[in-house]
């Protein structure tokens, strides 16, 4: 930023800001994208695992169970591997090393608030995690023909519920990731927190094939806005009265997400004292 | 840069040396064991909620039963364990290693390469993986109920070095690897990512990814193949593969490690 903030609009600078960080975390990306495509070979496996369970299990029970068939199988898991890429934050496990490396020091003497470079560089990211995901999609369609028809208005609410889900996703775990301010040993805690998302956010499985209990307790939580969610928003079944209450509890997650985040930061920052590197 | 071949007795001597020290060095930190301890509960948690999920709905998973596919669970989880304790951090600090261009401090010490850099690191704590993998399998195999005979145990025990010394050879291609390509952060996802097809016997998958779990990624003869042993399905083709693919990675991973090697030589700075 070469000009101070005054001279433009507020608005007009953070947006400006926005893209410069995402087109230089797109270039890096695709510098990379070796790399970034062995990490996406890995996280293939985990959906492919999954999918391969339970269409096994839809086949030896005359073809579907719970009305899931392997087509719709198929679809979700498909989806979902889009969904979890777009979903991948700051991870709070890295807040240690970004604290103890000391180059964190620097970016509090910034006039924004330091969740926008996280914010801004992981978005550029996800365009090229989306252009990578393309083929694979294609090869695991071939492989494992998917049943997908979702409406239009399926396809428009998609496309904000996987923004939503990354938003969401980013506030609640940057939120998490400041205990390191207070204790480094938090790695329990963290823990803690993706083996509850893992069971109720729909990752592990499609919510109707949980409990009705871990159904009902999934409410109270973040996480099937993140996971269940966006990948039914497209593949159904849905209604149209989901559709708008899933946004309508995004809307509410980024709302308390934004809140967390204020409200601990300023107790988190104020105990941060660097150390000359 | 490589030495000649390393003197039997010398390399495991070197070995148990480097084991020693980095024992010493983790049980400096106490902590980390319950930390460790907590995660390895959390995982297997993890894992036994997703099996109930799956027997909620079935009696059976592509003809394993649900006590044997628990037994796969604990066989997943002891293997891993071992992965994460002594072959991962090796190999992981030669991805570091060369990038850094620290390597050399390995390459000039008077020892075979290889092996040096195979022994240095271990992760102690990251052994209660293998406890809770035991107790996990032991209560799979209380369950199966038909008693486990001295000869399945051997051949349980035996078959998985063998299949250790196969995942081993993988990591040391993919750490090579990092002599080609700079950035290799990300390959530790990657195994870990495949890693986890394991922890269902590799019959279940469609043909490509289960050839590809057991000659590209040795998955099978690492998890697989050992919980067959178990489980009393073990056949003699199973094993003659996982010896004779075995002794083909240790050859290939050791030609590949060292023309590496020769490409470091010649980029360093």
């Amino acid at each position: 930023m070469t000009r101070p903030m005054a001279e433009e609009s507020k608005p007009h600078a953070m947006v400006s800001m926005y893209l410069t960080l995402m087109r230089t975390s797109i270039i890096t990306q695709f510098q990379y994208r070796a790399a970034t495509y062995f990490y996406m070979i890995g996280m293939i496996v985990e959906p492919v695992i999954y999918l391969v369970v339970w269409s096994t299990i839809a086949r030896s029970h005359g073809g579907s169970v719970q009305g899931f068939t392997p087509g719709t199988f198929a679809a979700y898991y498909i989806v979902w591997m889009l969904v979890r890429n777009v979903n991948i934050v700051f991870a709070p496990f890295f807040w240690e090393w970004r604290i103890k490396e000391g180059n964190f020091a620097s970016q509090l003497l910034k006039p924004v608030h330091p969740i926008h470079y996280d914010l801004g560089e992981f978005a550029g990211g996800k365009v090229v995690v989306i252009i990578l995901w393309l083929p694979i999609a294609l090869a695991l369609a071939l492989v494992f023909h998917p049943s997908l028809d979702p409406s239009v208005l399926q396809c428009v609410v998609f496309f904000f519920a996987i923004w939503g889900a990354y938003l969401i996703r980013s506030l609640v775990l940057w939120a998490l990731g400041l205990i390191t301010f207070w204790t480094t040993r938090a790695s329990a805690i963290y823990e803690a927190y993706f083996l509850s998302e893992l069971l109720l956010s729909g990752r592990l499985v499609p919510m109707q094939l949980m409990p009705k209990w871990a159904q009902q307790l999934s409410w109270a939580f973040p996480f099937r806005w993140t996971f269940a969610f966006p990948i039914t928003s497209l593949t159904g079944p849905i209604t149209q009265r989901e559709l708008l209450e899933g946004l309508a509890m995004q809307s509410l997650w980024i709302g308390v997400g934004t809140l967390l985040v204020a409200m601990v930061w300023r107790r988190a920052v104020a105990r941060f004292s660097s150390v000359g590197g | 840069m490589q030495g000649r071949d390393p003197h039997r007795t010398g390399a495991a001597r070197l070995a148990l040396t480097f084991l020693r020290v980095g024992v010493m060095n983790e049980v400096q930190y106490r902590v980390n064991f319950f930390i460790q301890l907590v995660q390895s509960l959390l995982t297997i948690a993890t894992g036994l909620t997703a099996l109930a999920l799956v027997f909620s709905q079935t009696d059976d998973l592509g003809g394993w039963t649900r006590p044997q596919l628990l037994a796969v669970m604990g066989v997943f989880t002891i293997v891993g364990g071992m992965i994460r304790s002594v072959i991962q951090p090796n190999m992981q600090r030669v991805v570091e290693d060369v990038r850094e261009g620290r390597l050399d401090f390995a390459l000039t010490k008077p020892a075979d390469a290889q092996v040096l850099v195979s022994v240095r690191d271990v992760r102690l704590w990251q052994l209660t993986d293998v406890g809770v993998g035991l107790i996990v399998l032991v209560i799979a195999l209380i369950q199966i109920g038909d008693g486990v005979g001295w000869q399945a145990i051997v051949a349980f025990v035996g078959i998985l070095a063998i299949g250790l010394v196969a995942i081993y050879c993988f990591w040391l291609m993919l750490a090579s690897a990092s002599f080609w390509l700079v950035r290799m952060n990300e390959v530790q996802e990657l195994f870990d990512g495949v890693y986890r097809a394991g922890q269902y016997p590799v019959g279940i998958y469609p043909g490509w990814l289960k050839y590809g779990l057991t000659f590209l990624v040795p998955l099978a003869f690492a998890v697989t193949v050992p919980s067959e042993a178990v489980t009393g399905r073990l056949t003699w083709q199973a094993v003659t593969v996982a010896g004779a693919t075995t002794v083909v990675l240790l050859a290939l991973s050791r030609w590949f490690w060292q023309r590496g090697l020769r490409r470091y030589g010649g980029a360093s700075s």
